[in-house]
């Protein structure tokens, strides 16, 4: 499936992936992300449960701490 | 000029902007838009003043141990009397949030952390998909000014550098974190000022 990812085109091997198996594939090693696929945030929660097909478009935001 | 000013602050007397911390981002944002004349700043922060907050916080020497959503409300009527602080000296969660800000145009996040970053971020953009959510990422240390970086996701707008993370050997100093709350203010006059137009006397 291709898919927009952080506003980029990616390809992945699978017919659909789980917004959890996006964020191991493509390592996202900052612990603390906010998620969203087409324009629906996905709680840290739900990540093993809401699946990416062709097309969609995913977001994958870290944050880091200071205020 | 002062009627171009005037003619914001009565646009903006009416639009309320929730603040989500009240450190050195949300202390120094909160002035900012009470400076320019927002009309409601609804406030939220557990936490007292502290003699290290200083070094970048909207306070001052003798506000020490006292709430911060207190003294920062204290703050913003000395400069304008007539601005309304909402101001909350509470534990902000997932569970209070959607009431205390049920009522803004705009909400800020202006935590330290970044667990309570993530979480308001995914509580507010669950609750309110379509309200104009500003955060910010990245700001600890200083110069690097040119790597301060503002990504739009929709009505959600992330500030900072995505890098300078708060540590030990690398604090939150005063310029930094005054410019990432000079730009979330900045970024919440944009959204409250979509329909604005100056009547030209």
């Amino acid at each position: 499936m291709k898919i927009i990812l952080n506003h980029r085109e990616e390809t992945f091997d699978a017919d659909t992936l789980s917004v959890a198996d996006i964020i191991r594939l493509k390592k996202f090693t900052f612990r603390m992300l906010v998620t969203k696929v087409n324009g629906q945030v996905v709680k840290v929660d739900e990540r093993d449960k809401v699946f990416v097909k062709d097309g969609d478009n995913v977001e994958v935001i870290h944050l880091i701490s200071g205020g | 000029m002062c009627e171009a000013i005037q003619q914001i602050r009565e646009f903006l007397l009416q639009k309320t902007v929730g603040i989500a911390g009240a450190g050195g981002l949300g202390s120094n944002c909160a002035v900012a838009l009470a400076r320019t004349g927002v009309g409601h700043l609804i406030i939220a922060d557990f936490d007292v003043l502290e003699v290290t907050n200083l070094n970048r916080q909207y306070y001052f020497r003798h506000q020490l141990g006292i709430p911060k959503v207190w003294a920062l409300k204290n703050n913003i009527n000395k400069i304008d009397p007539s601005i309304n602080v909402d101001a909350h000296p509470i534990l902000l969660t997932a569970e209070n949030i959607p009431d205390i800000f049920r009522h803004c145009d705009v909400l800020i996040e202006a935590f330290d952390k970044a667990e309570m970053k993530q979480m308001i971020i995914e509580t507010a953009l669950s609750q309110w998909p379509d309200r104009p959510l500003i955060a910010a990422s990245g700001l600890a240390g200083w110069g690097k000014t040119e790597e301060i970086t503002i990504k739009r996701f929709g009505n959600f707008v992330l500030a900072g550098d995505d890098v300078s993370e708060t540590g030990p050997w690398n604090p939150p100093l005063g310029p930094r974190v005054a410019i990432l709350a000079g730009i979330q203010a900045n970024l919440a006059l944009e959204f409250l000022l979509k329909d604005f137009a100056f009547k030209k006397v």
